[in-house]
């Protein structure tokens, strides 16, 4: 159980609004193909375990895993799919990996965003069949409840929501595979259609097409096998109650509990004197700031006015997704995190190009697994 | 109820909560909810199987060889799932075939009970290497004389009610 866990390859596709061209398997295995060339392995011979995050009512077929290993290489291997977040592959992967029974893993989501028909509908399916579902809203609705409650509480201003947006869309300007990016202003808030007030058409990370994978491995192979290991020192993961009636709109608890959780095991006290930027969940311009005070960055309040006085753009004092976000990237909805990860690693590698930050040893990444969820996942990572 | 002579009688357990008829949903005196899902979805038929529905509508059936295995595969994929590597060498396959393996359903998708049974089958694609098959039905055939090892060839639609799905093929026939 000594052993550290390390990542040692990331492919992902370009994150566009649609992909007519490609079918998901092409997708994934576009994604794969880059991963295996990153980490110099062969798949067929070298992973012993694969696991892929999915969820059934997105990808439109039943017991999804059926429909994974061809395009990953994983015919006739130890595989399994999640339905969670990319992330909760990640941990669940480094967690084989500590066993000591094996040496590589692979994790993997995708979206195929594209071809939901009826997104909305299919996410209604996620709530309450009794207690929300007769009411019949459409369900951005409960970020428009949070939101509300969160701006009320903190005294975050709807401007200040706004410069998050405006943040993250400029950010993805310097990011070859980010779909979303645009330059935003304080001035297209006024004239955008209202969703669930406060929350705006703007204000929402829209979903796009796209894969991420990882190659993750254990400290012996990683040492023989890669030159630029990317260390993940901690993993944590929780869920809240998912009780819309009752649930904590401001705090979001099992956000801060997950985040301890990674903390504890990467021996971190002071996340923000610790660590130098952070990739989080912003599906909803106000979940970044809601996020920063839950993961202990800064106080419930304070993280408007980061976002205001530059705190958290690349290079202010505390960089926020300098990656453009899920805002800037796009939505992929298991995969968000998973995207969060592949550019923490270009920054920790030094790979990141144009959005390259001066300092980046040590990161946070964490993803939600969006409405009317309460479940969250966090990694620490480190060079 | 009435315990019988000479056997030990349970003492009857008082559960919590009130027992349900199906009168009691007949007379609404439950709470029902129904939900019609709406969720639609499209799939993107991507390379290989969008080229492999185009040849069904020109009334071929494609397949794609590997180099590094040198396996000759049906349906087609944009890659070998044994050699992780990209395939894109396509080769048309001939409209004949075994059948692998069949089945008779006496019961439909939708659960009917059928006197004459729909006849499933995997047939191995002539050209194509060998277990390489495509999953369809057999026609013009008596049920009880179908047999593993058959010859069957494709019975096709007319060229203009094809429309670039497995089902332009109506059915396979022995020949």
């Amino acid at each position: 159980m000594s052993e550290r866990v390390a990542i040692i390859g990331i492919g992902a596709t370009q994150f566009r609004s649609i992909t007519p061209d490609v079918s998901y398997k092409e997708l994934m295995f576009e994604a794969a193909v880059k991963a295996y060339e990153d980490a110099g392995i062969n798949p067929r011979k070298d992973v012993d375990t694969f696991v892929t995050c999915a969820e059934d009512y997105i990808e439109g077929t039943s017991i999804f895993d059926e429909y994974v290993p061809d395009q990953l290489g994983a015919v006739l291997k130890p595989m399994h799919t999640i339905p969670g977040e990319g992330l909760h592959g990640i941990a669940t992967a480094f967690l084989q990996i500590k066993t000591g029974r094996f040496g590589i893993a692979v994790v993997e989501a995708h979206s195929k965003a594209s071809n939901l028909m009826t997104p909305d509908g299919i996410a209604a399916c996620a709530q309450d069949p009794v207690y929300t579902r007769p009411l019949r809203l459409n369900s951005h609705f409960i970020a428009g409840l949070e939101m509300n409650r969160f701006c009320h509480a903190t005294g975050i201003t709807r401007d200040q929501c706004g410069r998050v947006v405006i943040k993250n869309r400029g950010n993805a300007l310097n990011n070859p595979l980010a779909g979303r990016a645009a330059l935003v202003s304080l001035g297209d808030f006024c004239s955008c259609e209202p969703v669930s007030c406060p929350l705006t058409e703007l204000d929402i990370a829209h979903p796009v097409d796209g894969a991420v994978v990882v190659v993750l491995a254990s400290e012996a192979k990683a040492r023989a096998l890669s030159k630029n290991p990317v260390w993940i020192t901690g993993v944590g993961w929780c869920n809240g109650s998912p009780n819309l009636e009752a649930r904590d709109w401001v705090a979001v608890n099992y956000c801060t509990r997950a985040a301890e959780m990674a903390f504890r095991m990467a021996g971190i006290t002071a996340p923000r004197n610790e660590l130098d930027f952070a990739e989080i969940d912003d599906t909803y311009s106000y979940k970044e700031l809601q996020h920063l005070s839950a993961l202990r960055f800064c106080g419930p309040s304070e993280a408007g006015h980061w976002v205001e006085s530059g705190v958290t753009t690349t290079t202010g004092e505390f960089p926020v997704n300098p990656s453009g976000g899920a805002l800037g990237m796009g939505h992929m909805y298991e995969a968000t995190g998973l995207a969060r990860l592949y550019c923490a690693v270009e920054q920790l590698r030094g790979t990141a190009g144009k959005a390259q930050l001066k300092k980046a040893s040590r990161c946070l990444v964490q993803g939600w697994r969006g409405v009317p969820t309460a479940s969250t996942a966090v990694a620490i990572l480190s060079t | 109820m009435r315990a019988k002579a000479g056997v030990k009688q349970t003492p009857e357990i008082q559960y919590a909560g009130t027992g349900l008829s199906s009168k009691d949903f007949k007379e609404g005196k439950i709470l029902c909810t129904r939900w019609t899902a709406d969720a639609k979805y499209a799939w993107d038929a991507g390379i290989a199987i969008g080229k492999y529905l185009a040849g069904f509508k020109a009334g071929k059936i494609l397949g794609v060889r590997c180099i590094k295995c040198g396996r000759t595969m049906v349906p087609p994929r944009a890659f070998c799932e044994w050699c992780f590597k990209t395939v894109d060498s396509w080769v048309q396959l001939r409209n004949t075939g075994i059948v692998n393996t069949f089945s008779l359903c006496y019961v439909t998708w939708d659960v009917k009970r059928v006197k004459k049974p729909e006849i499933s089958a995997v047939i191995e694609i002539d050209g194509a290497s060998k277990g390489m098959g495509i999953m369809h039905l057999l026609g013009e055939v008596d049920p009880n004389k179908v047999r593993i090892g058959m010859k069957v060839k494709a019975i096709w639609k007319p060229a203009a009610e094809r429309e670039g799905a497995i089902t332009d093929i109506k059915y396979w026939k022995p020949y």
